[in-house]
């Protein structure tokens, strides 16, 4: 007997401890491999440099002057941010539907029971794909508009002239911040038509809706998410936005904040 | 080793689970029986954590699974065929789980080669039959190695190839000390790979008990005698508790009476006997009187 009351190490097993890094490479490996993925990030490239270009080598040549600052003359060929934050949305929204409309948020969870690393796993992943690829997006729009603005003899832009700078890399922090919003949305939604429409409603619906209200009742609308985070590269739908440009992305900052706080707590406390 | 402990789980006011409290050990398969709606998966889904219940525990060896350090290491689960993503090819639905326990690339190739889908490895998993995606999740629960094993109906959708792989499997996992427990509504697959039982009905455990107890019990168990004199044996072994049921011109089914106590009977009244054979009920017999109370849905019952 004394055979089998001893302590018996158990049998053979390779898995190691769940470490935050490793659940990074896991959710690496599904978002690079997703098609939808691929094509989304394609499409914001097309809109972003596309449509600067095209709005760069048309129409009358920018000219800076004491109403038209260089700024605005940036953000103009940033037009194709508008239409790109939607595709960027989808891809953040699907992080998480995509995962509860197939079933494989359960294997997903089963291997990583703890589940909060998923969820900041899925923000670092997708802010390290959308902040890289539309930083470079934006700098290639800007090099690319300026240089046809000013082949079609409108100013010179400069990346020195006040405002540029933070107008670019604005672009791609506001787009970095809309994606982990669209993600908190898909975690809290779990399906992916109601995160689609409640993202698209939020960034793209409301905002034109609200601007077509009477100035009195339209007091709030410098906070809505879309125009606090345009106030810092300058969006084109938001012309005079009263927060400065830091405060209104601290905001749009703070509802991502707030929706990732709630989607954290309701991946924990749900079943999956 | 899976330790169940007062589990209940209640969706709104429906009891899908109530108060369930049981033993898996490693080392056996463990069949995990029930009509649909019993609260298999249930059961199945509390046990990896993904639902939390209602009340009661389940440890994991020894732990609280969600706890776990390295779950890879601890349990390997298969929920449903569909809890892959159909975007994703079988190997890096496979690579995306092994990563988040710094499981390698050869691994994952291993348990593809094993799961005999070495050659739809690089396809999307949406195209896959769904025998291909029971095949992908029983290897997406062997990635780990893991001390724990639990598959919810794996061979639902499987051919017979994949059937009679699946039993070696459970079988050879067991026998490497690993706690095995598989359910499924099928008892004669669970009569050809399971050595211990845990029956549940209406969410409610109704039996927990090894497979030759389980069929033996079940009332149905007689003895078949075989004799020219039905009439005179009949009268032989009449008694209290005895039921002696004519079947045909020289066949007898006895119940309530051993086949020692019958062959001796009909030697001391000199009567000939030509054939005397205990019968088991089937695991399928047994089950369905064991159940038959406590099934959620009775086909056509009440119509």
């Amino acid at each position: 007997m004394s055979a089998i009351t001893q302590a018996r190490p158990g049998p053979a097993t390779i898995a190691g401890p769940v470490t935050q890094v490793r659940v990074v490479r896991a959710e690496w490996t599904k978002l690079r491999a997703l098609r939808s993925t691929r094509w989304c990030t394609l499409v914001s490239v097309v809109l972003i440099v596309g449509l600067g270009a095209l709005i760069a080598g048309s129409g009358t040549a920018y000219h800076v002057s004491a109403s038209n600052t260089a700024a605005k003359g940036v953000s103009v060929a940033l037009l194709g941010v508008l239409f790109a934050q939607l595709v960027i949305g989808v891809v953040g929204v699907l992080a998480f539907s995509g995962e509860y409309g197939t079933g494989m948020i359960r294997a997903t969870l089963a291997v990583v029971p703890s589940r909060l690393p998923v969820l900041w796993a899925k923000v670092i992943v997708l802010a390290g794909l959308v902040l890289p690829v539309t930083l470079v997006c934006a700098f290639v729009d800007f090099f690319a508009a300026t240089a046809l603005v000013s082949s079609r003899g409108g100013s010179v832009l400069s990346l020195t002239d006040p405002g540029v700078l933070q107008t670019v890399v604005g672009s791609s922090l506001y787009l970095t911040v809309v994606v982990i919003i669209g993600l908190a949305m898909g975690a809290l939604l779990r399906k992916t038509a109601a995160g689609l429409s409640v993202f698209a409603a939020v960034f793209f619906v409301v905002p034109i809706v609200v601007g077509a209200l009477p100035q009195n009742i339209r007091g709030f609308a410098p906070y809505l998410p879309s125009n606090a985070g345009g106030a810092l590269w300058d969006s084109p739908l938001n012309a005079a936005n009263p927060l400065s440009p830091w405060t209104g992305f601290a905001v749009l900052c703070g509802y991502a904040v707030v929706l990732i706080a709630a989607a954290a707590w309701r991946l924990r406390r749900r079943d999956a | 080793m899976i330790e169940i402990d007062g589990l209940t789980k209640r969706y709104g006011d429906k009891t899908a689970v109530d108060g369930l409290s049981f033993v898996v050990e490693p080392g056996v398969v463990t069949g995990f029986l029930g009509p649909n709606g019993a609260g298999k998966s249930t059961t199945m889904r509390m046990i990896a954590g993904l639902d939390r219940p209602t009340s009661g525990t389940v440890r994991v060896n020894g732990k609280h699974y969600p706890g776990a350090a390295a779950p890879m290491a601890e349990l390997g689960i298969l929920l449903d065929a569909r809890s892959v993503h159909p975007g994703l090819s079988a190997r890096n639905n496979l690579l995306a789980l092994a990563r988040t326990a710094g499981i390698g690339r050869r691994r994952v190739d291993e348990v593809i080669e094993l799961a005999g889908l070495g050659e739809v490895a690089g396809t999307r998993a949406g195209g896959f039959s769904l025998g291909m995606g029971q095949r992908l999740g029983v290897a997406a629960a062997l990635l780990g190695r893991p001390q724990t094993v639990v598959l919810d109906e794996p061979v639902n959708g499987l051919d017979p190839d994949g059937v009679l792989w699946i039993r070696l499997l459970l079988k050879s996992l067991a026998a490497e000390g690993r706690t095995v427990f598989v359910s499924s509504h099928l008892m004669s697959e669970m009569a050809q790979t399971a050595t211990r039982l845990v029956v549940l009905g209406r969410g409610r455990l109704i039996s927990e008990s090894s497979v030759e107890d389980f069929t033996g019990h079940a009332t149905t168990a007689g003895v078949l005698v075989r004799t020219p004199e039905t009439g005179r044996l009949g009268q032989v072994l009449a008694a209290p508790g005895v039921t002696v049921i004519k079947d045909g011109t020289d066949l007898l089914r006895v119940t309530g009476a051993t086949a020692e106590e019958i062959g001796t009977a009909a030697w001391r009244a000199h009567l000939p006997v030509y054939e005397l054979t205990p019968t088991h009920a089937s695991l399928e017999e047994a089950f369905m009187q064991v159940t038959k109370d406590s099934t959620e849905y009775h086909a056509g019952a009440t119509r």
